[in-house]
């Protein structure tokens, strides 16, 4: 099966690892993601204001060649896949910024929030299936692993529509179809100071901080994460506590490709 | 029509959310993660906004300690969406004149190896325009 790839900015310079991963794993577990042609960056952050047009035209192109190849669109950062994802629903739902987007575009064919944006968790729960994953597993990770969701991945649960907001479990099964323990901390969807880390740095060190306590206080060995500023905000305000590392790594690690 | 009360119907516009809504029940501020960095915090966002004391938000930089993780919209009980109204005031002060909150010229300083180009983009999108 083939499937529209979205890997972003900080996917090809600082986060290297969750995509080289991404990549590696899907081709072993038999599907193709094809890289969207000439995508731009997201812009990092979804602005929520019905008259912000510009700032959702690069997810726009990304959506619309998805569409073009007849492809459902596959993002792995979470921040790609949030805004991604919301803008999608916008050019499906609202009228005021469809037309004004495609009017400003000219595509040949008006977009409408056609494609299916699905999250590499998503591809690997309802595409792969869970219980696949854990026969493909040679290399069971057997260590107690906290999920980190952070914000972006949950919410809105409206639109992002990946899990229960509140209660998720995707991560957690996915840490037990990859043969580890989950260890859940009640700060699993708490935001760690996102882009704060650049004007106010108070902010994500108390956040990120009580974060990685938390995990390790629940006795976790080791956190994992989607999104390269929630891994880069806990590592540098949590300390050396645990290891922390991108979820595409631990599944490259069970499925004997790293 | 004073130029704040148009200012006020345009955050209700821009934001399309509906701070008569709100039953003060404090649920936004409870769940906000960085209410005590804020001057004022969500649920007097949503206040000042429905009372007319805009002009107090424009004075604080508290729109820019959200973080938009939308713990406050997830968690209303009435659909509020406090974090649209935050960032309507805050998208308010920066598409004024040389208003940017974040200026190129301090980027160098700030960024270590490891930060992500995700941190600088999201940064620029929320503080400047």
């Amino acid at each position: 099966m083939k499937y529209s790839y979205y890997p972003g900015c900080t996917l090809k310079t600082k986060a290297k690892d969750l995509d080289l991963y991404a990549r590696k794993c899907a081709e072993a577990l038999g599907a193709e993601l094809e890289e969207v042609d000439e995508w731009q960056c997201c812009g990092g952050v979804y602005t929520t204001a019905q008259d912000e047009i510009a700032t959702k035209l690069s997810s726009v192109r990304a959506l619309t060649c998805a569409r073009d190849r007849g492809q459902a669109l596959v993002t792995v950062c979470s921040a790609c896949h949030n805004v991604i994802k919301r803008v999608n629903n916008d050019m499906a739902e609202s009228e005021y910024v469809r037309t004004r987007v495609n009017n400003y575009m000219q595509p040949e064919n008006p977009y409408k929030g056609e494609t299916k944006v699905i999250h590499y968790l998503e591809f690997l729960r309802d595409e792969v299936g869970f219980d696949n994953i854990k026969k493909a597993v040679v290399n069971p990770v057997k260590r107690r692993i906290a999920a980190y969701y952070g914000c972006l991945l949950l919410r809105p649960g409206s639109v992002m529509a990946m899990d229960n907001p509140e209660n998720p479990k995707i991560l957690e099964n996915f840490i037990t179809a990859i043969g580890g323990t989950p260890v859940v901390s009640p700060y699993r969807n708490e935001c760690c100071g996102a882009y704060l880390t650049l004007t106010d740095s108070a902010a994500p060190e108390k956040r990120s901080g009580l974060i990685v306590d938390s995990c390790e206080k629940k006795g976790a060995e080791m956190i994992i994460t989607a999104c390269p500023l929630c891994l880069y905000n806990l590592k540098k305000n949590g300390g050396d506590k645990l290891p922390i590392v991108y979820f595409t790594e631990i599944l490259a690690e069970a499925l004997g490709i790293k | 029509m004073t130029d704040l009360q148009k200012q006020i119907e345009n955050i209700k516009r821009i934001s399309g959310a509906n701070p008569e809504k709100c039953m003060r029940c404090g649920k936004c501020t409870a769940a906000c993660p960085n209410y005590s960095e804020m001057e004022y915090h969500p649920h007097q966002f949503v206040y000042f906004i429905e009372n007319g004391q805009l002009d107090r938000l424009l004075k604080s930089d508290s729109a820019f300690r959200c973080m938009t993780c939308f713990a406050c919209v997830e968690r209303c009980p009435r659909d509020v969406k406090p974090a649209k109204l935050i960032e309507a005031v805050r998208l308010t002060l920066i598409r004024r004149k040389d208003s940017n909150y974040l200026k190129p010229d301090e980027i160098p300083q700030k960024i270590d190896e490891d930060l992500p180009q995700q941190a600088i983009v999201s940064a620029f999108r929320k503080y400047t325009k």
